[in-house]
């Protein structure tokens, strides 16, 4: 079995796993679990409108998943995508009203720029840290999210009032700045979608085929492996590091542009950095290092959110019950380990039921496993 | 064998997800279904919920009295809650709300404003209100706004009366049009009564975190501030344990002061002091009736006479705020009063927006 298999198996089966651990807390509060996550599958694709808001807030998902995916390849821990998200989205929702008089396509692209030029900012100051002074990038990025919270929110309090809607929110990007798509607005029923989708999978593409194919990639994983030997290989390592975390917060601050420009279509002041920053590492883990595996995390995430919205009124099950299942997961993830091991044991099991001929062995030793592994 | 393992997993996934659409499906149509004629409501929460013991809470609170005193029940059809944890969450919840076939659609802040203005204008069949922000001009949304710069002047004129230090404190959420309301009332009500008296004023930014109120309160008090307002949701709730905690190492006599917001905070404020006197160091509430407007729009609506397209404003006179007495000594109670008729007769404006956010001195 190759090791992709593998970690896609773990990956698929952390999501069963949480499913089913959280079907056994619905039970223990006393609700129907498969009419909650019936409710939860019916309004998620029960009408086009919310099918269109899956795709809009999968897109800042897979943006943020990929910018923590490029960080990890380097050997950083990216905790700053929620201010890297959010310097680009106050910057390109300001660029974007600032400048009225320009061609729509220059609002678009200048927003976009500036948007994704302040996000690589907020990366490149903790990379040059770590880089030059061996500083930690987790805690700088950490406190960097709370400089850039209150920075953002101190600006959108200060624009003109020309250009904002109430104190603390601005006007609306409108036609000028939006990259709404009308058909596909038309078509979900006016719901947020945006290009923004397309965008995030052509920057996909993108980024794969920088990791993958270019020896700027090839770099990036040679430092983010053994820092020292790239080094004696003749890579600048600082400067790849550098570069890794720039492209980490440009990668994040498009998703802060997209959230500006499309799903929003304004910026407003927050009460905490943005959760989708932080829902990104959670789609990077469950993506376990594959770029599908980002689309597909981001995909499941947003599903189980937009879906997460109708259970309450449904079946009684609290919308928290979602956060609850999503956390799971991403337990199962974390504990790689105890899936493997069980997967060890079903091989054994099937071995052992290969032997003796065929039979429903193999299921057994998974149905106890999978309780236990629920219980923990 | 490695088919087979996918093979388990397959039915697994298939399994959970057929028998879910069969019980979703089904149980969307036997969702409870209340007698024809009656006008559902549905209230969509911000991020502070509501178990925020203020703002979200008293809307809740007014669509149950509502919904129970109407003979609707809870779900479907009748009466029900979408809770935002996120400011993503405003969309779905609204879509799941419209989705759902309630009549009337309630966002519950400002924050809500432009998801119930897109939503009003693509459901036009469908009533929508939002409270403490203005949605001119489009006829199925009606504006709900309170004139709580009135109640917090009270609140303002209360704190310069109790105080023995002449210190006081104000802790706001987020700046914005609403909590300057607060602000600013406050602040010109305490000056009213003490030209000299010093304000501390300090920002949360945020509703729904207790423990920046509970950090901002504790540096507060430790500045001789004996009177503080805080009009910051959920953030409020920090307060509150931060002087339940400074009452209880002290004796009644010398207690520290909260006053509460939106909801009448008195239960809030219970404790026992450390002679095992029971104490309230609630001194008043800033109470802003969102339950009562729920209450009234869910009403009309059902009376068919939605006040679509118009601005509603809860002051004094409709009831729509007021400053709570709680435990408030009679001399405090008595100046208080004399100033809201001064302001009911237009004697004193009340600015809504302070000059700075800044402390005063």
């Amino acid at each position: 079995m190759t090791q992709t298999n593998n970690k896609a198996l773990i990956a698929v089966l952390s999501v069963v796993f949480g499913l089913v651990a959280g079907a056994i807390i619905m039970l223990i509060f006393g609700y129907n679990p498969f009419s909650g996550y019936g409710s939860l599958i019916a309004t998620a694709f029960g009408t086009p409108q919310n099918i269109g808001e899956i795709f809009s807030q999968m897109t800042p998902l897979i943006l943020t998943g990929l910018s923590f995916l490029v960080a990890q390849q380097a050997g950083f821990f990216n905790i700053g995508m929620s201010g890297q998200l959010y310097a680009a989205w106050v910057g390109s929702v300001w660029f974007a009203l600032a400048f009225p008089q320009l061609p729509d396509f220059l609002i678009i692209i200048g927003a976009t720029l500036f948007g994704v030029i302040l996000g690589g900012i907020s990366g490149l100051i903790p990379g040059y840290l770590r880089a030059k002074f061996g500083a930690s990038e987790v805690i700088i990025t950490i406190m960097l999210n709370y400089v850039i919270l209150y920075l953002g929110n101190s600006a959108i309090t200060s624009f003109p009032k020309a250009i904002r809607q109430t104190t603390d929110s601005t006007n609306q990007v409108g036609d000028h700045g939006s990259i709404a798509i009308k058909w596909l607005s038309d078509l979900t029923n006016q719901s947020s979608i945006s290009a923004g989708i397309f965008i995030a999978v052509i920057v996909t593409i993108l980024v794969w085929f920088i990791m993958k194919k270019t020896t700027f990639g090839f770099s990036i994983e040679a430092v983010g492996k053994n820092a020292d030997a790239a080094k004696y290989a003749g890579i600048n390592e600082k400067a790849t590091q550098i570069w890794a975390m720039t492209l980490s917060g440009a990668l994040a601050g498009l998703g802060g542009v997209t959230e500006g420009l499309g799903h929003y279509g304004n910026v407003f002041v927050q009460n905490s950095t943005p959760e989708t920053g932080f829902n990104g590492m959670a789609v990077a883990l469950l993506g376990s290092g594959s770029f599908i595996g980002v689309i597909l995390a981001a995909a499941l995430f947003s599903a189980l959110t937009v879906g997460g919205s109708g259970m309450p009124n449904i079946s009684g099950v609290p919308t928290e019950l979602v956060s609850i299942v999503i956390a799971l997961i991403i337990f199962f993830v974390g504990s790689s380990y105890l899936i493997q091991l069980l997967i060890k044991k079903i091989k054994a099991a099937d071995a052992a039921s290969a032997g003796s001929g065929k039979g429903p062995k193999g299921k057994k030793p998974k149905k106890t496993d999978q309780t236990e592994e629920a219980q923990a | 064998m490695n088919r087979f393992r996918w093979t388990i997993v397959g039915i697994v996934v298939v399994i959970i997800a057929a028998v879910g659409i069969y019980f979703g499906v089904n149980s969307g149509k036997s969702g409870t279904n209340n007698a024809a004629g009656k006008r559902s409501v549905a209230i969509i929460t911000d991020t502070g919920g509501i178990d925020d013991h203020s703002f979200n809470q008293s809307a809740w609170e007014g669509l149950q009295k509502y919904g129970k005193s109407a003979g609707l029940s809870k779900g479907n059809g009748g009466y029900n809650y979408f809770q935002s944890n996120d400011e993503s969450d405003y969309r779905p919840n609204i879509n799941s709300a419209v989705q759902a076939k309630f009549n009337t659609i309630i966002g519950i802040g400002f924050s809500l404003e432009t998801v119930v203005k897109q939503s009003a204008k693509q459901n036009p069949k469908v009533n929508y209100a939002i409270i403490d922000d203005v949605i001119p001009n489009v006829k199925n949304v009606v504006s709900v706004t309170f004139q709580t710069e009135q109640s917090s002047y009270l609140a303002g004129v209360a704190a310069a009366k109790a105080s023995k230090t002449q210190k006081i404190g104000f802790i706001g959420g987020v700046k914005g049009d609403v909590i300057d309301t607060f602000q600013a009332g406050y602040v010109a009500g305490a000056k009213s009564v003490n030209k000299n008296i010093r304000i501390d004023v300090q920002y949360a930014n945020s509703f729904a975190n207790a423990a920046q109120g509970r950090t901002i309160a504790s540096a507060m008090y430790a500045n001789g501030d004996d009177v503080i307002f805080t009009a910051a949701g959920g953030t409020g709730n920090g307060v509150f344990a931060e002087a339940k905690a400074l009452n209880q190492r002290n004796t009644a006599a010398n207690k520290v002061w909260v006053i509460g917001v939106d909801r009448d905070q008195k239960a809030d404020g219970a404790y026992t002091d450390k002679n095992g006197n029971k104490s309230n160091f609630t001194l008043a509430s800033a109470v802003k009736e969102v339950g009562q407007s729920v209450i009234d729009i869910a009403k009309q609506a059902q009376a068919g006479k939605f006040p679509g397209g118009k601005v509603v404003t809860f002051g004094f006179k409709q009831n729509g705020v007021y400053l709570a007495r709680d435990s408030m000594s009679a001399s405090v109670w008595q100046a208080v009063q004399a100033q809201q008729k001064r302001i009911e007769s237009g004697a004193i404006k009340v600015p809504i927006h302070p000059k700075s956010y800044a402390s005063v001195q």
